[in-house]
């Protein structure tokens, strides 16, 4: 039994006109304390939709099927009200632009610790002596405590907002592209700190990112999200050296390196919409290794080595993607 | 430097010279009422470099270290305090509206974000055809219309006439900034800034807008400056990088010579700390403490030094110039470090 086991995950959401946007499709992935997991693809893919799945943070307009267990425990059970007693305490997110989101007027002290008192963690002074520890955890002096948001830089405040994150003491942590507006020493800062932190606190890690170098330095492994589905998931030495779909292979075509001689090429076409079932590959419009039989049969996710599966009907046929 | 003029002139594209500029620092009341002096940003604090035609350089650097304001300095949108900007060897530094309106022409703009770069209710062939009309270039709507087209069909969106009566929100990111950079050619521009022309984009598409790029500045003789963060692309699409930090060029030279052999110890942790694809290549990133220090107020001696993981006592008090270091492989890299 993993940590965090995400099996068969649906998230549809209801469009205004009566129609239904698919945005994750069966979802399943797990991991380990103290492992890093990269979640990775174009915007759209479903990335975010998933983890805040996990955080039973989705709209209203957002209905789940699938499961979702923390150390066993299925916290989505009753729909996404049953995550409620297991948010941010089991489980905690970083949001995606959170060092913008902290409130301006309140010390970032005083917002760390608040989520402690509501979760009944920790109060009064109890909760500002955690919060102090949990600043200096991430890399700011305690001292810090009583400053305002806008006095901390932006690696400052994204430090603070994993601070907040961490509050409750959290076995899971999701963050939804961490880095994306940060300078890239700063980024490497942040970066580091996460790892760091996984390691020291076992904390299962999943990374959100369209930024697959940044997953390929900080994770172990990886799934490539495309059209709400995972289409491969492995090793990320698996994905990067022997990619079994195209588009794991194409994403990363289309990502210049620093010491990369190979051309750079962009990965023609757009990903399909979501709001209409279609038979067949959802890649396969895109795809340069098209079959005959990708437009009428969809490719099921299934084992091509040894922990790493992905969905592509030229593994049968024999080769690589 | 590479830099040639029309035929035989031996003029570049563009020249930039000692350029320096400022921002003033908002005081408070009571500074005010206190008489404190005002205080300055000092985005840019003389740098020089040269252009060719035909030629891609980026400017890289982290924010606040001025590759931005360098731009808005050599689009006339921020008034230089000291320095020359030589396009095709006529200064235009700190021209008046009247005498910059004609020269806006040849000088383009390429911004981060297709999304807030064009008008939502203008339609693809409104958006290419304003700056026409500002110009005063294509007499007849006719002949507006067939130079719409082939800019539109040079920025990779054939065929046109399924584009022309589209508006931004039909369009994808990609598509959005192939049609601000054909508004940007429809006017021929001599010259082209892009700043971080494909940050806001996907990554399935950014390859196809800087080969783009690469393309247009390749079969004609426009120049391109591209303002990014990102190392890797520019490495992979510039003929030189240049390195800023805290409104100086620390270090510049032939892409390939920057990359694989940096001399300053700032670009050295710069690329230290670039995410590699390959996961096999985890090296060590060499991480500055700290963040870049306030231009309000530049350390004494090299700018660096309070961050620099080598330095000397001298490096507190002198501020060491651009050079050619000692281990240079190309006789034009230079580097700004008292130590290479």
């Amino acid at each position: 039994m993993s940590l965090l086991e995400v099996d068969g995950l649906h998230v549809w959401f209801d469009l205004p006109d009566g129609g239904q946007v698919h945005a994750a499709a069966g979802v399943s992935f797990a991991l380990d304390a103290g492992e890093r997991f990269g979640l990775v693809g174009e915007s759209g893919c479903g990335k975010t939709t998933t983890i805040l799945a996990l955080m039973g943070l989705l709209p209203p307009s957002a209905s789940v099927a699938g499961e979702v267990r923390v150390a066993g425990r299925d916290i989505l059970a009753g729909g996404e009200d049953s995550v409620r007693p297991y948010r941010w305490k089991d489980i905690a997110m970083v949001f995606q632009g959170a060092m913008n989101a902290l409130n301006p007027v309140k010390k970032v002290g005083w917002q760390i610790a608040e989520p402690m008192a509501y979760h009944g963690v920790a109060a009064g002074s109890a909760a500002r002596r955690r919060a102090a520890e949990l600043l200096e955890m991430v890399g700011i002096s305690a001292s810090a405590a009583d400053r305002y948001p806008h006095e901390f830089s932006g690696g400052m405040r994204q430090r603070a907002s994993i601070a907040m994150a961490l509050a409750c003491q959290p076995k899971i942590l999701l963050a939804d592209e961490p880095t994306t507006a940060l300078d890239v020493m700063v980024q490497a800062q942040i970066l580091e700190l996460l790892t760091r932190l996984s390691a020291e606190l076992g904390l299962a890690l999943v990374l959100v990112t369209h930024d697959l170098p940044v997953v390929a330095q900080v994770c172990e492994r990886a799934a490539v999200m495309y059209a709400g589905e995972i289409v491969e998931t492995g090793p990320m030495d698996a994905l990067y050296h022997l990619p079994r779909h195209p588009y794991t292979r194409l994403l990363f075509a289309a990502t210049p390196d620093l010491y990369g001689e190979e051309e750079v090429v962009s990965i023609p076409g757009v990903p399909p919409r979501l709001d209409e079932e279609e038979a067949g590959c959802p890649f396969r419009p895109r795809c340069d290794v098209v079959l005959d039989r990708c437009a009428a049969e969809r490719p099921a996710l299934r084992l091509v080595a040894p922990g790493q599966q992905a969905a592509c009907h030229r593994n049968e046929a024999a080769g690589a993607a | 430097m590479t830099g040639t003029g029309p035929v035989g002139t031996g003029v570049p594209l563009l020249e930039v010279d000692d350029l320096a500029a400022r921002y003033p620092v908002r005081r408070g009341l009571t500074e005010r009422l206190a008489r404190r002096p005002r205080r300055w940003v000092h985005a840019v604090d003389g740098i020089s470099f040269t252009l060719a035609r035909g030629e891609m350089m980026a400017l890289v650097g982290e924010s606040g270290c001025g590759k931005t304001t360098t731009a808005q300095t050599i689009l006339g949108m921020v008034a230089p305090v000291r320095g020359a900007i030589r396009l095709n060897g006529t200064d235009i530094a700190g021209l008046d509206e009247r005498r910059m309106r004609p020269l806006r022409r040849s000088l383009q703009m390429i911004y981060q974000d297709p999304y807030e770069s064009l008008d939502p209710r203008f339609r693809v062939r409104e958006t290419v055809e304003e700056p026409m009309l500002i110009h005063s270039i294509g007499g007849s709507r006719a002949q507006r219309q067939e130079l719409i087209v082939s800019a539109l069909e040079r920025a990779g969106l054939s065929p046109a006439r399924a584009y022309l009566d589209r508006y931004p929100h039909e369009l994808s990111g990609g598509q959005r900034q192939r049609v601000a950079i054909a508004a940007a050619l429809a006017l021929g521009p001599a010259l082209l800034l892009a700043d971080e022309p494909v940050s806001m984009l996907d990554v399935s598409v950014r390859a196809g807008v800087l080969s783009l790029l690469d393309g247009l500045r390749r079969d004609g003789d426009m120049g391109i400056l591209m303002i990014t963060h990102d190392l890797s692309t520019a490495a992979h699409f510039a003929d030189r990088i240049a390195v800023m930090y805290l409104g100086r060029i620390v270090e510049h030279g032939p892409a390939g010579d920057i990359v694989r052999n940096p001399q300053h110890p700032y670009t050295k942790a710069l690329l230290s700390v670039v995410p590699k694809r390959d996961p096999r290549q985890r090296s060590t990133p060499q991480i500055l403490t700290g963040e870049t220090p306030d231009p309000v107020d530049v350390p004494a001696g090299c700018r660096f030094h309070p961050r620099c993981p080598v330095a000397q006592d001298r490096c507190r008090s002198q501020d060491p110039g651009l050079r050619l270091p000692a281990t240079a492989a190309s006789p034009v890299h230079r580097a700004a470090c008292l130590l290479a």
